[in-house]
């Protein structure tokens, strides 16, 4: 609980600042809360940010999970079978460095301008921070916890299902809680061209056309989106790894 | 039954074997308790996984009746952290497809044992050493194991705790019938719980001497003149590498 009022707090104070330099400010730039929150809610009335909002909320999470669906498989399998490391580790080690974000132009010449572009950028970024980690966690489990499940009589399957993918669950948690920012930079980098919808083309739009309470309504969505990403891989965390909250 | 003849064991490493065990040649009768004894290096642990299976003799035979329905408790107990005691213990049955009813029925039986009674659905972090030893007993139980390997067991427990479970041990293998082989560096524990002691010493590890001891397992055991002079004649062996009195 105090946690939670911590955090409320927080809110408040930069809300106190955010009004104050609007007011020191006086500027159309930086317009007060107020006037952002009731753009928003007159926005989220009439439908017409909800529509943006649905459709970068399902753009993020459709990339993330394209990227868990196989990075997380992939992980494993690397970081645990010796062979596959040995001769993947080269490949992952030359690509994960690149900046995947400039292969864009690249992306869309192959996929075209539509939805499967954005999500598929967003799912090649986070795809592999979660891969390395997820790889390096897998190297990392303690031998001894192999032993103990070969003597009870475990598959390959089954020592994935009971130990390889548990030991590794807070590590792979964490990785997506790194990836969440990522994924919704990318998203607005892929929202700000070639469409119409969205948090990020609302932003660039409203930018273009000088509204400026409109530019922050965006972007308070934007960080709402972010924040609410957050909050649920929290839950989740909370739920798949009581082991690590109980010491 | 299980027969050691003269098996030999060593470890690659870099283009190099290095030499582990030589030599090794002993038998332990069915529902009979064998305690391997010898320090730190000499092979003890190599000796146990050869003789559950999870290495294989360079030279040699070993041969163990009932191998496939053997039970291990590992050093540190090798529970996993990130299930419940519950899951723990049951975790053997859960592998064999074992139906959820038995599962649960067994799991509260031998928790009750082992006295551990209320605490299935705790996380092993959140128990004494003492208590997770138990844990690890109580897994090793629950898939009925004909013969029940265990490396030191006991050797991270302060005293008396340590001779209560040796205790808990002595009962269950007498009360369960099956063959044990229980690896140490006590003395006290191999005189109280091996009818057959097997020393090694040396590197690479040999039998120095083969010690029967068939008053071990008897619940005023340790009080008796007997008990401490075996406890002495191998400690002369350990020392002297062999050249000990007759006892």
């Amino acid at each position: 609980m105090g946690r939670k009022r911590d955090i409320a707090l927080a809110a408040v104070v930069l809300l106190v600042l955010w009004e104050a330099a609007a007011l020191a400010l006086d500027s159309m730039a930086l317009p007060q809360p107020w006037q952002v929150a009731l753009d928003t809610a007159r926005r989220l009335a009439d439908g017409s940010l909800l529509d943006d909002l649905a459709i970068s909320t399902l753009r993020a999470l459709a990339g993330i999970a394209l990227a868990l669906a196989t990075a997380v498989p992939l992980g494993l399998m690397v970081g645990a079978e010796e062979g596959l490391r040995r001769r993947l580790s080269p490949y992952i080690y030359l690509l994960y460095p690149v900046p995947h974000v400039v292969l864009l132009p690249l992306i869309i010449i192959l996929f075209g301008i539509g939805e499967f572009s954005k999500i598929f950028l967003i799912a090649l970024i986070v795809f592999f921070q979660i891969l390395v980690t997820t790889r390096d966690a897998a190297k990392n489990i303690h031998r001894n916890y192999y032993l103990a499940i070969e003597t009870l009589g475990a598959s390959r399957l089954q020592v994935y299902r009971h130990v390889i993918l548990p030991a590794t669950l807070p590590k792979i948690l964490t990785a997506m809680r790194i990836s969440i920012g990522t994924a919704v930079a990318i998203l607005f980098f892929v929202e700000s061209f070639a469409t119409t919808r969205g948090l990020g083309y609302i932003i660039m739009d409203s930018w273009g056309r000088s509204d400026y309470v409109a530019l922050y309504s965006g972007i308070s969505s934007m960080a709402a989106l972010g924040f609410s990403l957050y909050l649920l891989l929290d839950r989740l965390e909370r739920r798949l790894c009581l082991w690590t909250q109980s010491h | 039954m299980i027969t050691v003849d003269s098996a030999c064991l060593g470890f690659s490493h870099g283009g190099t074997t290095l030499p582990v065990l030589r030599d090794i040649s002993f038998t332990v009768e069915e529902c009979d308790s064998c305690a391997v004894i010898g320090p730190s290096g000499c092979g003890k642990t190599s000796l146990l996984f050869l003789l559950a299976g999870l290495l294989r003799p360079d030279q040699g035979v070993v041969e163990v009746a009932g191998q496939a329905q053997s039970g291990m408790i590992l050093q540190n107990y090798g529970l996993f952290p990130w299930k419940t005691v519950a899951e723990n213990v049951g975790l053997g049955l859960v592998l064999r497809g074992t139906a959820r009813k038995t599962v649960l029925a067994t799991v509260e039986r031998l928790l009750g044992e082992m006295g551990l009674s209320g605490f299935g659905g705790h996380f092993p972090g959140q128990l004494s050493g003492g208590m997770q030893q138990r844990v690890a007993m109580a897994r090793a139980l629950a898939v009925e194991p004909r013969i029940l390997f265990m490396d030191e067991p006991l050797s991270s427990l302060d005293a008396l705790t340590r001779e209560r479970l040796q205790n808990l041990i002595a009962e269950v293998w007498l009360s369960k019938r099956i063959t044990m082989v229980l690896v140490t560096h006590s003395i006290e524990e191999a005189v109280f719980l091996g009818r057959r002691i097997v020393v090694l010493g040396g590197r690479p590890g040999r039998v120095l001497r083969l010690v029967d001891n068939p008053e071990a397992g008897g619940g005023d055991y340790r009080d008796s003149d007997v008990f401490f002079r075996r406890c002495v004649l191998l400690r002369q062996i350990l020392k002297g590498e062999g050249d000990g009195p007759e006892a």
